[in-house]
């Protein structure tokens, strides 16, 4: 029969038994609901072995990629090692490489990492200064392409690390990683389903990633990329977008500066031009990354434009509290 | 004859219905106030546990469960009008999917079942 290693402890499943009756039985409190593989309350994570597809069949492709399962429909035929939700990480050291800004309130850092440091594009991370404080940030770089790690930061005024990557952190300077976490990301499988992705100010550096990830993975549906602004200023990495689509005929950029002269080509609110461009997202899969409120917006506006709940990632940058 | 929940598809219908079931929910402007705001990926889990309820499946819900989960939304004005348009969008919801009649019949019984509990009548 095989066995379930959970938290250091390790349970035989008996026969026809899930891996949720397993660990109850031995007295862990696991939350679930409906028993059926329906309401999602009991997931967990596969550290070790395979779950079997039943148990993923109502999940998302990207908690599928990581591992997630449902515990009340998990039968297992092999032994297993799982994990509650968001499994801890290990902390990575790294070294910043280059700090370079990308308009007049983001830069670009970059960072080396000393050991292995397994991520999708379109993830997030937290960095660790020296001193423990920690911040997190969306990955902009790419397994496979970016030999490096990149980071997209906004100054926030008074915000502790934000403030020291803009002022004072130089090349050479060590931090730590944890992480990656999130499940905005690309998932191959399906070359040809068309993707919306939106974002406005920091929220391009998962977009940025996910986009260059379906490239190199060999997308062949077309891609709309969004990118919002309230000034022209605060957009950013346009002319390296506008570089992609032409190489791509699948892919096509939208830059959008919501406070622009209303003659500015670039002028108009990116949920209008997003939703004049593709009306209708049946059969989309779509992106949403940045602002909190815009986030919570185009989840609902993507919805009742025809995309599935299922193929809605999303992404809201949810700003730490302030350190006095 | 098999449960209700088998006849419709069990599981896989839920998972058809709910995407369908929530924009028709979002769309009525009798009861989309109900749900702004709220966190949709949260909300769909529970649209989910509801179908399945509805569907004559496995679920968990008790009477107390149903009253203490609607509480706030009776502070909010809700009341049976409410409850029969989320009804009629279940309804309109099998209907597209190609369920017959007779078994809409069934799920709406036991949708029904639950509303003295959701509109905090009974003891």
């Amino acid at each position: 029969m095989p066995v379930i290693r959970f938290e250091g402890d390790s349970f035989v499943c008996n026969d026809g038994e899930s891996v949720l009756e397993c660990l109850r039985r031995n007295g862990r409190e696991i939350p679930f609901s409906c028993l059926s593989g329906v309401c999602g309350t009991c997931i967990l994570r596969a550290i070790e072995g395979i779950p079997p597809s039943t148990s993923q069949a109502s999940l998302k492709d990207t908690l599928r990629a990581q591992g997630y399962f449902l515990s009340c429909s998990c039968r297992p035929t092999s032994d297993m090692e799982v994990a509650l939700g968001d499994g801890v990480g290990a902390r990575v050291p790294a070294v910043l490489t280059a700090i370079e800004p990308l308009n007049p309130t983001v830069v670009r850092v970059r960072a080396r990492a000393e050991k292995p440091f397994d991520y999708r594009a379109g993830q997030f991370a937290s960095l660790l200064r020296h001193d423990g404080l920690a911040r997190t940030y969306s990955l902009a770089s790419v397994p496979g392409i970016d030999p490096e790690l990149e980071f997209h930061v906004a100054r926030v005024p008074g915000g502790a690390m934000s403030e020291w990557l803009h002022r004072d952190a130089v090349p050479g300077m060590r931090i730590e990683l944890l992480g990656p976490r999130g499940d905005c990301f690309y998932v191959p499988g399906n070359p040809d389903q068309p993707l919306f992705l939106l974002g406005t100010g920091t929220g391009l550096a998962p977009l940025y990633g996910i986009l260059r990830d379906a490239i190199h993975q060999g997308h062949r549906g077309p891609i709309h990329l969004f990118q919002g602004g309230l000034t022209r200023d605060g957009l950013y990495l346009v002319d390296e977008l506008r570089e992609i689509a032409p190489a791509h005929a699948n892919v096509a950029y939208h830059p959008c500066v919501r406070d622009a002269d209303p003659a500015d080509p670039l002028h108009g609110a990116i949920d209008e031009v997003a939703q004049r461009i593709v009306p209708n997202l049946k059969g989309w899969r779509v992106y949403l990354c940045g602002h909190p409120d815009m986030v919570t917006m185009m989840r609902k506006k993507t919805f009742l434009a025809g995309a599935s709940m299922k193929e809605i990632f999303a992404d809201a940058f949810i700003p730490s509290p302030k350190v006095s | 004859m098999s449960s209700v929940y088998e006849q419709l598809g069990g599981q896989a219908a839920v998972e058809a219905a709910v995407d369908i079931f929530y924009r028709h929910v979002l769309n009525d402007d009798r009861i989309n106030r109900f749900f702004e705001g709220v966190d949709m990926d949260r909300q769909a889990a529970k649209q989910k546990a509801f179908l399945t309820m509805a569907f004559g499946g496995p679920h968990n819900y008790t009477g107390k469960s149903m009253r203490e989960g609607h509480a706030h939304l009776l502070k909010l004005g809700m009341n049976d009008s409410h409850f029969d348009a989320v009804a009629e969008d279940l309804a309109k919801t099998l209907t597209e999917l190609g369920v017959g009649q007779p078994l809409v019949d069934q799920v709406l019984a036991i949708a029904g079942s639950t509303r003295e509990d959701v509109m905090g009548r009974s003891a």
